[in-house]
């Protein structure tokens, strides 16, 4: 076995398949994108060779600089949430329910095979007024309260769309720390409590540490899948009011696919790619500082 | 320090950089840079791309096709493609360039104008020159050619449709509320308060697709500065800062802040607005003739057809617009493609000419620009009330964002919601916008 996985061309040939799908799938269309955010135009007007002035545009596009901040504002919110009330349930399912958890665990998870769509469509529903209320605001009345339009302002559109990704995604983080959880081996759980570590102690001093490494596996995955937020805020309220709940991927969509000019949204579709990047890094950078502190 | 592995890596990133960009800059101007011609080479069949969302076109051509149209459907069969409408600019530029445009097509509006992409690559057919070579040019009714005109700058698109636009209204709750067809805004605004005093909604608004309330601050516009007020936007003879501008979003904002739109009516879609109209929750509501398709089907119409008024747009006093100047549009662009035209698609361009305007009233009841070739009799109430009313127009309007480049129209429309809920200032709407339209010229 050795001698076959020592042997060059035999990695070659094994690997060969899969790499040229993945460079022809992946590799090829990135390229392609970076090269085109140097262009203007479209594939039936034609491209026209702009330089950096995409670039330049997309720093003194008002529409542009509210997407990103969106998308910043979204990810970093919906990351926070999901994460901890992942490892809230991660936490339960270990600690109080231990073998029982199973049909909590389902039941949590459940959600997450929902289709965005059909879970916008769902949220825009409970939230409703006017003819067709929704529960909430019957709750609110019910309670003596006016009933409040929510997808007419921002902070009521991001608040809904941030409640419906913790509903939906929560569970999925939960089993995901879960099996970090399980990994942690018992007895020095036991020695930690046997030296008077319990509660928020144990948890802080025990327990995070050492599962740090899922959890920083969990925060990249998430800031990563939330950075892309694309189809809930496009379901919800169709990126408003307004452009107040556009994300950069639903802007670079609008540009490409609704004004046709594909050079700008590979600008943006590559200021999305460095976003992505640099919130990985600093992920990164400080999970490896507090490894060696 | 950069090593041996990295210098190697970044050579490698930056020929597949260089390459992808030579790659794009090979693809530039390879598509659509072929000329139309005038007389093209039929394809294998008549396909139609329509809208998802606009099934009574598919429902027609298809009627034809086993009717009137079996001759030249024999010769050359229809075959019918949907798109959703939010994706027709997508797929139509995309197919345009693979050479793969289906023979009769949507198109967006900016699309198919001299300077869009469409127009300027000799794309779309010139119906009046093939019209007149067949014959059958006096099949299209003159106000409808004028409408395709206005909007496309060129005679590209079929009037499947003849739409006016104004407000339907509840006959019943007028009469209940002694209210007669309101003739200035400020009777209309009055109205509305009465009306909402009574318990009902003034207006059944559909406000999460806009363009209802859009299309109110441009009939605004069109009642105050005249008829040509958006094209003097265009042309740069006006700016929507223009006080006159500002005061119709300023009018409109005022209309949401009195509760005259209903709870809610940001997230109302379409069919929950129609909905309230036709169940007599609402006592008007602002929309196109084509809502006599909901209006003749007696499943949804629970207040009856004859309790159905449309009234136009009332007129702004001291304005220089008229309440006779409709807003008219003849549907969405129905385009042909030069290079598919050939003698057999020629027959089918002949025959629909002849014979749509017929079917679509028999059938739909829809009021299309094509004359009608032969009587049809039994037409609804509400579609003859319709029909008297284009009769009678002297002059149409377009309506806020026809002559507005797509990012405008969106801009226009995504910002509205803004505006109603007092999130945003009239004048910076309208500065936005300008902005926008300055920007894409």
């Amino acid at each position: 076995m050795k001698r076959v996985f020592g042997d060059r061309k035999t990695i070659i040939i094994l690997l060969a398949p899969t790499l040229i799908i993945y460079v022809l799938l992946k590799i090829v269309p990135v390229m392609w994108s970076l090269g085109l955010s140097f262009f203007e135009g479209n594939t039936l007007s034609g491209f026209s060779f702009v330089g950096f002035a995409n670039f330049g545009k997309f720093f003194t596009d008002p529409i542009a600089i509210q997407s990103l901040w969106v998308s910043i504002i979204f990810a970093i919110l919906a990351t926070g949430g999901q994460i901890i009330l992942g490892y809230l349930l991660a936490l339960l399912y270990v600690f109080v329910l231990r073998k029982g958890s199973a049909f909590v665990r389902t039941a949590v998870f459940f959600p997450m095979v929902l289709p965005t769509v059909a879970v916008a469509l769902l949220f825009r529903n409970l939230v409703s007024v006017g003819q067709n209320q929704g529960p909430i605001n019957d709750i609110i009345n019910f309670f003596g309260g006016k009933s409040v339009e929510f997808l007419a302002s921002n902070v009521g559109t991001m608040t809904v769309a941030l409640l419906m990704t913790y509903w939906s995604s929560m569970g999925f983080y939960a089993v995901l720390l879960y099996t970090g959880l399980l990994d942690i081996p018992e007895e020095v759980i036991e020695s930690a409590r046997l030296d008077g570590a319990n509660g928020v102690k144990l948890i802080r001093h025990i327990i995070v540490p050492l599962s740090l490494p899922i959890l920083i596996s969990s925060i990249i995955f998430s800031f990563n899948s939330t950075l892309k937020v694309f189809d809930s805020l496009l379901a919800l309220n169709n990126g408003g009011p307004g452009t107040s709940t556009t994300p950069l991927t639903l802007y670079m969509y609008q540009t490409a696919f609704n004004y046709s000019d594909y050079g700008y949204a590979s600008t943006i579709a590559l200021m999305l790619t460095i976003l992505c990047l640099l919130f990985t890094l600093a992920i990164f950078r400080s999970s490896s500082r507090k490894a060696e502190s | 320090m950069i090593t041996r592995r990295t210098r190697r890596t970044l050579v490698a990133v930056s020929m597949a950089a260089v390459t992808a960009v030579a790659l794009a800059a090979c693809s530039s101007g390879g598509a659509g840079s072929s000329g139309s011609t005038a007389t093209g080479k039929d394809p294998s069949s008549f396909t139609v791309l329509t809208a998802n969302e606009n099934p009574t076109l598919a429902t027609e051509l298809k009627s034809l096709a086993s009717g009137a149209c079996s001759a030249e459907n024999k010769a050359l069969p229809l075959k019918s493609q949907t798109v959703a409408q939010a994706d027709v600019v997508q797929k139509v530029t995309l197919l345009a360039s693979q050479n793969a445009l289906p023979a009769h097509f949507i198109a967006g509006t900016a699309m198919v104008t001299p300077t869009g992409d469409l127009g300027k690559n000799n794309l779309v057919l010139d119906y009046e020159k093939q019209l007149k070579k067949l014959g059958v040019w006096d099949d299209i009714l003159p106000a409808a050619a004028s409408t395709v005109n206005s909007v496309y700058g060129q005679m590209v698109s079929l009037p499947y449709q003849y739409n006016i636009e104004g407000i339907w209204f509840n006959k019943k709750i007028f009469d209940k509320l002694g209210l007669s067809e309101p003739t200035t805004f400020d009777e209309l605004m009055a109205d509305a308060a009465k009306i909402k005093d009574a318990g009902y909604t003034p207006f059944a608004t559909d406000g999460k697709d806009a363009w209802p309330v859009t299309r109110l601050i441009g009939d605004y516009i069109f009642r105050s500065v005249g008829p040509d007020a958006m094209k003097d936007i265009q042309d740069g003879k006006a700016k929507l800062t223009d006080a006159k501008y500002v005061k119709a979003a300023t009018e409109i904002q005022k209309m949401a802040e009195d509760g005259y739109f209903g709870q809610g009516f940001v997230s109302t879609d379409a069919a929950t607005a129609t909905n309230d109209f036709l169940t007599g929750k609402s006592a008007m509501m602002y929309n196109g003739s084509w809502l006599l398709s909901n209006i003749n089907d007696k499943t949804q119409d629970v207040i009856g057809s004859d309790n159905v008024g449309l009234m136009p747009f009332p007129g702004v006093s001291g304005g220089n617009g008229s309440i006779d100047q409709w807003p008219a549009n003849a549907g969405a662009a129905m385009a042909m493609n030069p290079k598919d035209y050939g003698p057999k698609v020629s027959d089918w361009l002949k025959c629909i000419a002849n014979n749509y305007g017929s079917v679509a009233l028999k059938e739909n009841g829809v009021v299309s620009g094509f004359k009608i070739n032969k009587a049809v009799s039994d037409v609804p109430a509400p579609t003859k009330m319709v029909q008297t009313k284009v009769a009678d127009i002297k002059e149409t309007v377009l309506w806020f964002e026809a002559l507005m480049d797509a990012k405008s129209t969106a801009l226009a429309q995504s910002n509205v919601s803004l505006l109603t809920t007092g999130q945003m200032s009239a004048q910076t709407y309208m500065s936005q916008l300008q902005a926008s339209i300055d920007a894409n010229k």
